[in-house]
């Protein structure tokens, strides 16, 4: 009797250890899949675009030099396609900075409020439920209401008041760098308030103790303790945003995204930045270059090559993002995850 | 009470009673006079109120919900409950350090610098010299002349426990509050803070809680037994640790209950 048992148990024991061998066998394969697909992915990514860009040939530049500069630089009518992946990236750049001015301090101000000054009754948490979940309304809609609100309903009254000589060929009534930056903002402020808001929520009540004892007032302690210390909360914030606002593409097609810009957003003179100007965008670009355009000597090639520097881009603003955060978390000692 | 004894009393407690939301009786009446460049300790079971009584003289129970006191602390001439007390220049000169050791997440020297840029010391020659004197008060200077711009969070428990007293004493308060400070400390770190307690009450009044006998016997001249919300006794340490007046304390120290 006991010895049945015994055996019974042993087994199970078997089996027991034969499944968890092949949990962890599937999983490892499955890890192993992810990753060689994304290499395979990206290899192939980089090889198209490679092969693309170093084409030289009849009907296309003479050198390399002349080729890359060619990509690099925009020009309408060249066989009714246009290149240009500098303009794009400085418009992308440029899109994700200005976000990030809007961004950041309304994020910021909201989480510090929803979490440091606003009491905890049904009407906050239906606040923070509500915010959690705008977060998952599709970008498009933003770029919707973008449209409707700033470019028409703002923008036109900003016509009307200061730049109605100009009437009617609208200023900022058009979709521009602005409306994309505001909306962009908007379709990004969700991530950023629950970022901070976790960040603030996690922080001991020590900290706050600890300066109020000092003599801090309310304000003081948010300020000089609280804010500093969920600064890196407010960085994975942002890194979320940059990511996204860098890949997205439906609405800043309604909101100020083009083909083909005559002149860079940015100056080297005053103001700097043309805000009411239309932008050229790396998200953009792949999309209409894998939609409509041809970009000799054909093929895949244009759009590998569009895709590698959006790619490349955005791991290189996280990056920016990323060490400013790691400094911060260096001098707070807290264990970096770098 | 004459003129002499008055000014050897840092603190007097008249008929403080306090109420949490969940608890209508946390102080009960409570008087007592804390005498000035002298430790007095408070002991008793947990739960006593030890803490409560402790919060009220710096106004930290501001800080939760609910909370309702009525009687009088006195500060020499700051009516310390008063509505109208500034708050911000009370606990500038009434300290407190905590049970665990609670530096912000700055170097060691922001640390001390906190509460002396608030308190509107510009001059960032003035507040080096300050934060290097608070630092030595705290017997830590030694130890950290060299890391200052590191973080505080780098430093050892005892160290931050010490970092925590310095950034209190840097605003030269005149009486520093310490709660059970020593209770997540390590043997020699405790007695290297008993020797800084010993240092500091050259220059201030301090109130310590602990739940530990030998300590409240090494460092205090005063002890205040408190149970169930009710002071007591009070009086010099040597008297409540060896001829206690009352049954209660007695058996509280001889650890018949509690
Ligand atoms: N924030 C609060 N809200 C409600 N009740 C509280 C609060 N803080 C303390 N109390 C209650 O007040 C009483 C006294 O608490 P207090 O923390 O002052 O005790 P203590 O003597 O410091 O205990 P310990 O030795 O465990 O620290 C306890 O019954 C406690 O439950
Ligand atoms: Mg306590």
């Amino acid at each position: 009797m006991l010895a049945t048992t015994r055996t019974a148990f042993l087994q199970r024991t078997r089996w027991q250890r034969l499944r968890s061998l092949t949990m962890i066998s599937v999983s490892a394969s499955m890890v192993t899949a992810t990753l060689l697909l994304t290499l395979g992915l990206f290899a192939l990514l980089f090889i198209s675009a490679m092969e693309w860009i170093f084409w030289i040939g009849e009907g296309g530049s003479a050198d390399v030099a002349s080729r890359l500069r060619d990509i690099a630089l925009a020009r309408p009518g060249l066989e009714s396609s246009v290149i240009g992946l500098v303009p794009a990236i400085v418009g992308t750049v440029a899109l994700v900075m200005l976000m990030t001015l809007f961004v950041a301090p309304l994020g910021v101000a909201t989480a510090l409020y929803l979490s440091e000054y606003a009491r905890d009754t049904w009407y906050t948490q239906l606040i923070r439920i509500s915010i959690t979940n705008l977060a998952g309304v599709p970008a498009v809609i933003y770029g919707v209401f973008g449209l409707g609100f700033f470019v028409y309903g703002l923008g036109g009254q900003v016509d009307q008041l200061f730049f109605s000589d100009r009437l009617p060929s609208p200023t900022f009534g058009t979709p521009g760098l602005l409306w994309a930056a505001l909306t962009l903002a908007l379709v990004n402020l969700p991530v950023v308030i629950v970022a901070v808001t976790e960040g603030l929520d996690a922080l001991p009540e020590d900290l706050r103790q600890a300066s109020a004892a000092l003599g801090a007032t309310k304000n003081e302690t948010v300020f000089y303790a609280v804010l500093p210390a969920a600064m890196p909360s407010v960085f994975t914030g942002l890194i979320l945003s940059t990511a996204r606002a860098a890949g997205e593409v439906a609405p800043l097609m309604l909101v100020g995204a083009v083909k083909f810009a005559p002149s860079l957003p940015v100056m080297t003179t005053a103001p700097f930045i043309g805000l009411e100007q239309k932008f050229m965008h790396l998200g953009f670009q792949l999309f209409d270059a894998a939609l409509f355009s041809t970009v000799p000597p054909g093929g895949i090639g244009w759009v590998a090559t569009i895709a590698l520097t959006l790619v490349i881009l955005i791991a290189l603003l996280n990056i920016v993002a990323m060490s400013l955060r790691s400094v911060i978390l260096r001098r707070q000692a807290v264990d970096s995850p770098f | 009470m004459d003129q002499q004894s008055k000014n050897d009393i840092a603190l007097s407690i008249r008929d403080l009673s306090l109420s949490y939301q969940g608890n209508p009786s946390a102080l009960k009446s409570i008087s007592v006079d804390i005498p000035r460049h002298s430790v007095t300790a408070i002991i008793g079971a947990s739960g006593c109120g030890k803490s409560s009584l402790l919060r009220c003289l710096n106004r930290m129970n501001d800080l939760i919900d609910g909370v309702q006191y009525s009687g009088e602390v006195l500060l020499e001439e700051m009516n310390v409950l008063s509505a109208e007390t500034n708050v911000t220049a009370l606990r500038r000169r009434v300290g407190m350090v905590f049970q665990r050791p609670n530096p912000f997440p700055k170097s060691v020297f922001d640390n001390v610098a906190y509460g002396l840029k608030l308190s509107g010391v510009k001059s960032q020659r003035h507040r080096e010299e300050l934060v290097e004197k608070a630092l030595r008060s705290a017997a830590l200077w030694d130890e950290v002349q060299y890391r200052l711009d590191e973080s505080a969070l780098q430093l050892s428990q005892g160290q931050q426990q010490r970092l925590v007293i310095a950034r209190a004493i840097a605003l030269e308060p005149d009486i520093l509050l310490l709660d059970e400070p020593a209770s997540s400390l390590d043997p020699i770190s405790t007695l290297r803070l008993e020797e800084l307690i010993y240092e500091l009450k050259q220059t201030l009044t301090i109130i310590i809680v602990t739940h530990n006998m030998q300590q409240a016997a090494r460092v205090s001249d005063f002890t205040a037994f408190m149970n169930q919300g009710h002071l007591v006794e009070f009086g010099p340490t040597d008297t409540i640790f060896t001829r206690p007046s009352m049954r209660e304390t007695e058996d509280y120290i001889t650890g018949r209950y509690g």
